[in-house]
């Protein structure tokens, strides 16, 4: 499993993306930049210029066509992939943290966050895919405020059904898209624990949360049950949920302030896997030199990308053996 | 549950002695202060009734006897007389303090007048609160017996039918006990959230647990770890028990302060640092102020030294009768058990006594009809007398043997655990003062006359040493002059010793090999002998422990033949950022660990067999301590043992057995488990399939209502089912060839 190294950034990543096919990868980081890179060599495509600061999130339309990036200069723009122009841009009062298009491509929706005097909202915008991409609505057609403790990360359940935010204070909420009512708040992490990462499954019913607690859990978006615990050694940023096989994916490590020493060894910046059912650990990719930021599993689940606090993303093609493994349990499953 | 101290009330810490002990004298002293002017009076029974006309007589008679103890005069006695014309009986005094009146109570009660006639003499204050009417009961009521509560078996564990070792462990604010179950996870006892406030320690026998709060140390045991005991020395922060768990000294850095109403702590204790307590009784012995260790004598005499605490500053004897303390250059004090006497009344004068240390077993010597306990000590060269080692007995307090030594930096007194040898490690400086040498001189304390051995100096200084326990063998590391300002420490070197093969006695004892470039600095041998693990902690750049076997079944080298010792190197094993090595009691486990205390880098304790094998690896988050549970000396005599060993391996059969029905059991057990969690997370996933088509059918959505709406949107992307394939054509110059034409 010899790592394709992207080497494009210059600051540390923020977020990585493969699109539905999975032959892209976006990838933002601080300095600003977009890079989108073919998954299967690692070669760039290319680059989307304009953000004014940090770009903290990005997220690829289904069908390939539009690309959202949200920043820290307090917008969130929308790319035509294929030229590289932005096509819109969204002015909000504060940074913009994450941005996520519902299943189906028709909404976007961005978290912004906490500050100013402004509370943390989650804004949905309708989007539209029409001859002219530029033909989008100005105003967010839903805004739900965060009035308790400011929401980090945000994504949409299964048919667009629920928006499901995590905290801050390490809750996780449950919200309708339509009226924006908050349907359930549930304690999941330990208290005042950041959730740094939600991530769902193909099929959107169930989700992982990565939180500073030193664990991620996979929880069902329609109850908001926790199904799994995956305890690690160290804060958590991402986790994935890896289709195919029945594994999830976590990435971590001591945020470098909180490092004392530069070893790589005590930072644990490695990715970690665990079996999805029986929450074992079952293998780590070292690599990385400062802590892992964001993790993204190709959508066929033959691959999946790290991007770390170094600079770098490393994208691994998975080997035989990684498809071949199985539990004795699973072998006897497959057999009936 | 949660049995900390904080949440102790006074009255919890107290509730035992408020049962067993009678505050009252407390109290009315107490008391006596608010009611000022009362307590001057104490009133006299028993005197003979006599007419009134004799009474000046026998007033004046009387003062005699009170004047002993302070003083008063015939205005201040009253003594009524009744209708008859004839004195009561007794009779009310005023002395001119409350301490003389005190005193009178303490000294004239119960003293006889004359052959007929005892004084009776209590204070006024108290026949007030006592005497009156009601407050007694006419009839004597016998005070209810308590019934027999039987007491938890203090050493319970050591019933364990697969005779399992039990550990503390302190992380977080948490300390749980565990029973070892080798890799399989430990079992827990008990876990309890801020059990102490300081650090736990052991018993050496295991009895006790002992937790170390500010009101002071508290003792648990039994099987499920109840109260057993408490000590109250406020903010202690040290503690020693003895060897065999009689006594417990406790040390604070802040002298005593003895409030009023503290049932244990009497005045005795005010102002003092240390504290000897008898466990059983839970009284102090005795308490001291603690001498501070004297820094080493510096040229610069505007620097203040700096204190050290001198710890144990109480070293007890083997068989715990004596307990002795040094006051650093001047004297050793030898006290005797349980009366905290000086042994012959006096301290021992020793013109700078440097440190002694009592032999750890009572020692059967050649030519001596009584064994005593021995210590060692040693001091300085003071002037032109050189230094000198010697080694008392005591009580006699009779020097054995002595042993003068030049040219000294330092000395470090190792006893060999039965007391067989004393090793003298002897620091040597050349005459400029430029170089360091060791010499080991070793004390044959068992042999008549107590031979001294010197064995070869060693040209780098010793940094550690140990003895093998039971044993005549033993490790100690070298090291060189460290490069300045290097960031590695210097190199190490390791050097197993052992005696000649020489008839029954043990011969000289020989180098048997030394391993050079080593970054070692800590031994741990085995509690029974044989294997020793060499380590380098408290390290940031190595971490390797080495296990030796000193009796390998193998071939042995031909040097080391007429030796009595095969040394070979079974493992070496690495764990980042070991800080302690600790052997279980048995010798059979070894438990490596990274303490938060030292650093906060990967803390947590690994667990390995005595050869090496790693049997779990346990990181914990803020990781402080772990202790294996000691256990007392086997009631088997060296006969059974034999017999033991000799059967071992049917023993070890049926155990085997067990090991592997446990294995089994817990297989299928996890492969149970693993099964229902499987069908578990196949229903729920069908279960969401269902629902979720129900709610499409609701909704009147499309099955594909998740896909992108490519309809809507430019035709872009491949397909999406089958796999795509990426061709990629690289193009490589293999050969560049350039041609002149023409």
């Amino acid at each position: 499993m010899r790592p394709i190294l992207l080497s494009g950034h210059e600051r540390s990543l923020t977020q990585i993306r493969f699109n539905r096919d999975g032959d892209l990868i976006f990838s933002v980081s601080k300095d600003k930049i977009v890079c989108a890179w073919w998954s299967a060599n690692g070669e760039r495509l290319g680059t989307y210029n304009g953000h004014q600061g940090a770009v903290w999130t990005v997220d690829v339309s289904p069908n390939t066509v539009l690309l959202a990036t949200g920043s820290a200069d307090n917008t969130v723009r929308l790319w035509n992939i294929k030229t590289g122009d932005c096509v819109k841009v969204w002015d909000f009062p504060t940074a913009v943290k994450r941005v996520a298009f519902s299943p189906d491509g028709s909404q976007l929706l961005a978290v912004t966050e906490k500050r100013m005097g402004f509370l943390g909202t989650i804004a949905v915008l309708d989007i539209n895919y029409g001859e002219n991409l530029e033909d989008q609505a100005a105003e967010p057609s839903l805004k739900i405020t965060c009035e308790d403790s400011k929401a980090t990360v945000a994504g949409w359940s299964f048919l667009a059904k629920y928006i499901i935010a995590a905290h801050e204070d390490g809750s996780v909420s449950q919200y309708d898209p339509k009226t924006g009512d908050q349907l359930l708040n549930v304690q999941v992490h330990e208290f005042d624990h950041q959730i740094n990462d939600i991530q769902f499954s193909p099929d959107r019913t169930s989700f992982i949360t990565a939180s500073k607690d030193k664990s991620a859990k996979l929880l069902s978006a329609r109850d908001l049950n926790i199904l799994k615990t995956y305890p690690a050694d160290t804060p958590l940023n991402s986790a994935s949920i890896t289709p195919k096989k029945d594994y999830v994916i976590l990435g971590g490590g001591q945020a470098a302030m909180d490092v004392t020493t530069t070893s790589a060894r005590q930072g644990k910046f490695e990715a970690r896997f665990y079996h999805k059912v029986f929450e074992d650990e079952i293998g780590r990719v070292r690599g990385h030199f400062g802590p892992l930021n964001t993790i993204d599993v190709h959508p066929s689940g033959t691959a999946y990308a790290s991007g770390g606090e170094d600079g770098y993303v490393r994208v691994h093609h998975f080997d035989k053996s990684y498809f071949d493994f199985m539990y004795e349990v699973e072998r006897e499953q497959m057999r009936k | 549950m949660a049995p900390s101290f904080e949440q102790l009330s006074e009255q919890d810490l107290h509730e035992e002695e408020e049962e067993e002990i009678d505050f009252s004298d407390l109290k009315a002293q107490f008391e006596v202060k608010a009611d000022e002017g009362l307590d001057t009076f104490v009133v006299i029974d028993g005197l003979p009734v006599v007419p009134e006309d004799s009474k000046q007589k026998l007033i004046k008679f009387l003062l005699r006897k009170l004047n002993t103890v302070g003083n008063t005069s015939e205005d201040a006695v009253f003594m009524p007389v009744s209708d008859k014309g004839m004195s009561e009986g007794f009779a009310f005094v005023e002395y001119e303090t409350p301490e003389q009146a005190v005193a009178a109570v303490k000294q004239l009660h119960g003293v006889p007048l004359d052959k007929k006639h005892t004084l009776a003499v209590n204070k006024l204050m108290d026949i007030e609160r006592y005497g009156r009417e009601g407050r007694v009961d006419e009839e004597y009521q016998a005070p209810p017996v308590e019934p027999f509560k039987e007491k938890e078996h203090l050493r319970s564990w050591m019933g364990d039918s697969s005779a399992r070792d039990q550990f503390a462990l302190y992380r977080n604010d948490k300390v749980g006990v565990f029973w070892n179950n080798k890799s399989n996870p430990p079992e827990n006892v008990v876990d309890r959230a801020h059990w102490t406030q300081l650090f736990v320690q052991w018993s050496p026998k295991g009895t006790f647990l002992a937790s170390v709060h500010p009101q002071g140390v508290q003792l648990w045991g039994g099987a499920s770890f109840s109260k057993q005991k408490q000590f109250p020395h406020p903010f202690v922060q040290l503690i020693e028990f003895s060897p065999l768990e009689g006594y417990l000294t406790t040390w604070s850095a802040r002298p005593i302060q003895v409030e009023e109403g503290q049932p244990i702590l009497t005045n005795d204790e005010d102002g003092k640092n240390i504290i000897v307590w008898d466990i059983e009784s839970g009284k102090p012995l005795r308490s001291f102020t603690s001498h501070d260790l004297a820094a080493p004598p510096t040229v610069d005499e505007d620097v203040a030294p700096k204190k050290k605490v001198q710890w144990p500053a109480f070293k007890w004897s083997a068989d715990e009768k004596y307990v002795a303390r040094m006051l650093q250059g001047q004297s050793l004090s030898i006290y005797e058990v349980p009366n905290m006497n000086l042994v012959g009344r006096t301290s021992v004068k020793i013109e700078g006594v440097s440190d002694f240390e009592w032999s750890p077993a009572t020692v059967t010597r050649e030519g001596v009809k009584q064994y005593e306990q021995l210590l060692c000590f040693w001091t300085p060269e003071i002037g032109s007398n050189p230094a000198r080692v010697a080694m008392m007995s005591v009580p006699s307090k009779e020097i054995v043997r002595t042993r003068n030594l030049f040219n000294v930096s330092d000395v470090k007194l190792h006893w060999q655990s039965q007391g067989a040898y004393v090793c003298v490690k002897v620091d040597r400086h050349s005459k400029s003062k430029k170089s360091m040498a060791t010499n080991l001189e070793i004390f044959r304390v068992k042999e008549k006359g107590v031979p001294v051995e010197v064995v070869d100096s060693l040209k780098d200084t010793v940094i550690n040493f140990a003895w093998e326990p039971n044993g005549s063998r033993f490790v100690l590391i070298t090291t060189g002059e460290a490069p300045a300002g290097a960031a590695v420490g210097p190199r190490t070197g390791v050097s197993f010793f052992a005696t000649e093969k020489k008839g029954s006695t043990a011969g000289n004892f020989k180098l048997v090999r030394t391993v050079e470039k080593k970054t070692s600095n800590g031994i741990y041998w085995s509690p029974k002998g044989r294997f020793v693990i060499v380590a380098t902690v408290h390290s940031q750049s190595s971490f390797d422990l080495d296990f030796y076997d000193m009796d390998f079944e193998g071939e042995k080298v031909e040097a080391e033949k007429d030796l009595a010792a095969n040394l070979q190197l079974m493992k070496t094993v690495e764990h980042y950022g070991v800080t302690d090595v600790q052997w279980d009691s048995t010798g059979r486990y070894v438990v490596t660990s990274a303490s938060v205390w030292t650093h906060s880098m990967e803390n947590g304790w690994n667990l390995h067999t005595f050869s090496g094998q790693t049997l779990s690896e346990n990181p914990t988050e803020k990781f402080k301590q772990f202790l294996w549970r000691p256990r007392p000396a086997t009631f088997l005599s060296k006969e059974e043992q034999k017999q033991v060993r000799k059967n071992l391996r049917e023993y070890s059969k049926e155990f085997d057995e067990e090991d592997k029905y446990a294995v089994d059991i817990a297989n299928t057990a996890v492969v149970e488990t693993r099964k229902r969690v499987l069908s578990e997370w196949v229903a729920w996933i069908r279960r969401e399939k269902e629902i979720q088509a129900e709610e499409k059918d609701v909704f009147g959505l499309p099955e594909d209502a998740d896909s992108p709406k490519h309809a809507r949107d430019a035709p872009i992307g491949g397909s999406d089912e089958a796999e795509a394939v990426v061709e990629e054509i690289v193009e490589e110059i293999i050969e560049e060839t350039e041609e002149v034409i023409g």
